[in-house]
């Protein structure tokens, strides 16, 4: 298989780059810390309502 | 002199190739676990009781605001961070964190903490933390770091406020018992950097930062490091006449102060590098045990 044709699916698909996998990750690191910030916003907000005393 | 520094154009051509790794090593990790640890003697000395979830949420906020100002740190840093050994492997003079995307992600994640430490716990904790921030980015890192050979001594004063958050996250105050525990880390911090400052002399040389061996020689820090080693032995122990240390922490910070002295003892009398590297790591030990014990009494009541 020659260069071109090894790069050729990856660049048609834009997924498969060693480039295009790290951002991936990146992506997904963000994407996780902005769903745990929202948790703990949610969590905090419902333990500040109960009086925030130990169960 | 500009032989081991990364052209910038080198930096941009690689710049964003970093993963995930590179954006937690921005957080330095290493330096954040000791601010946590003291940032939780801090929440577990204090008198009063914290819903486990809100202490969870204050070591959170207390370690991403440390670690963000480490990333603001090393968007600042970057050009003497290349010129350095020990930190030309960080991931902005490697080209793998764009510069500017070190200093975003810093600048949010301390927005970010603050915000987070305010709401959940109260706003004395969150002041505290900003001002911690602040401190260590724009007094110690952009003003006096390259500026003088106290650099580490007033900077020192940013690393110094994890307990007095961790209390404040607790009670909603300062009092005296956290200010101690300030001065703890405050007068520790000198002797501690100033062993690193001996060995890695020729790397602050180099990169031109006036650290006290490289611009007073090392018979003066060593000097110096002996003083403040003494200094600390009385502040060390007054955890335990304030009522927070018990027995077993007054007979540690001695043991443990005599010992800081006697390493500074050793490198005074040395001519090389050897008892400084030994007095580092004990350095940090001393300060870990020292809370460890602080930690352990409260928690065994």
């Amino acid at each position: 298989m020659t260069e071109q044709q090894s790069q050729g699916p990856a660049r048609k698909h834009g997924g498969d780059t060693d480039l295009h996998r790290r951002q991936r990750g990146k992506n997904l690191a963000v994407l996780a810390t902005l769903v745990a910030f929202i948790v703990i916003i949610y969590v905090v907000a419902m333990v500040r309502m109960s009086g925030g005393t130990f169960p | 002199m500009t032989d081991s520094v990364i052209a910038p154009e080198i930096m941009d051509s690689q710049a964003g190739s970093g993963t995930v790794r590179d954006y937690v090593a921005l957080l330095k990790p290493r330096v954040m676990s000791l601010v946590v640890f003291s940032g939780v003697a801090g929440m577990v000395v204090a008198p009063g009781h914290l819903h486990p979830v809100l202490a969870l949420v204050a070591v959170l906020c207390i370690a991403l605001a440390s670690g963000a100002a480490g990333a603001i740190n090393m968007w600042y840093d970057r050009d003497i961070d290349a010129m350095m050994d020990r930190t030309a492997q960080r991931p902005i003079p490697q080209g793998l964190v764009p510069a500017d995307e070190a200093l975003a992600f810093g600048v949010i994640l301390t927005i970010a903490s603050v915000t987070l430490m305010g709401l959940a716990l109260n706003w004395v904790a969150a002041g505290l933390l900003a001002l911690a921030s602040g401190f260590y980015i724009f007094i110690y890192t952009m003003w006096l770091k390259r500026r003088t050979p106290q650099n580490i001594v007033i900077g020192g004063a940013a690393g110094a406020f994890p307990p007095m958050i961790g209390w404040a996250a607790v009670t909603g105050d300062v009092s005296v018992a956290s200010i101690v525990l300030f001065a703890l880390i405050f007068f520790w911090t000198p002797p501690h950097f100033w062993a690193l400052a001996i060995f890695r002399k020729l790397d602050y040389q180099h990169a031109g930062v006036p650290m006290l061996p490289v611009v007073a020689g090392e018979r003066e820090t060593k000097k110096q490091m002996l003083i403040y080693t003494l200094l600390l032995l009385p502040i060390a122990i007054s955890p335990y006449f304030l009522g927070i240390g018990g027995l077993t922490y007054l007979a540690g910070s001695i043991i443990l102060g005599v010992a800081f002295v006697a390493f500074a003892v050793q490198v005074l009398r040395s001519d090389d590098h050897k008892p400084a590297k030994r007095m580092f790591a004990f350095s940090i030990l001393y300060l870990f045990l020292l809370f460890a014990i602080l930690i352990g009494e409260h928690l065994a009541v």
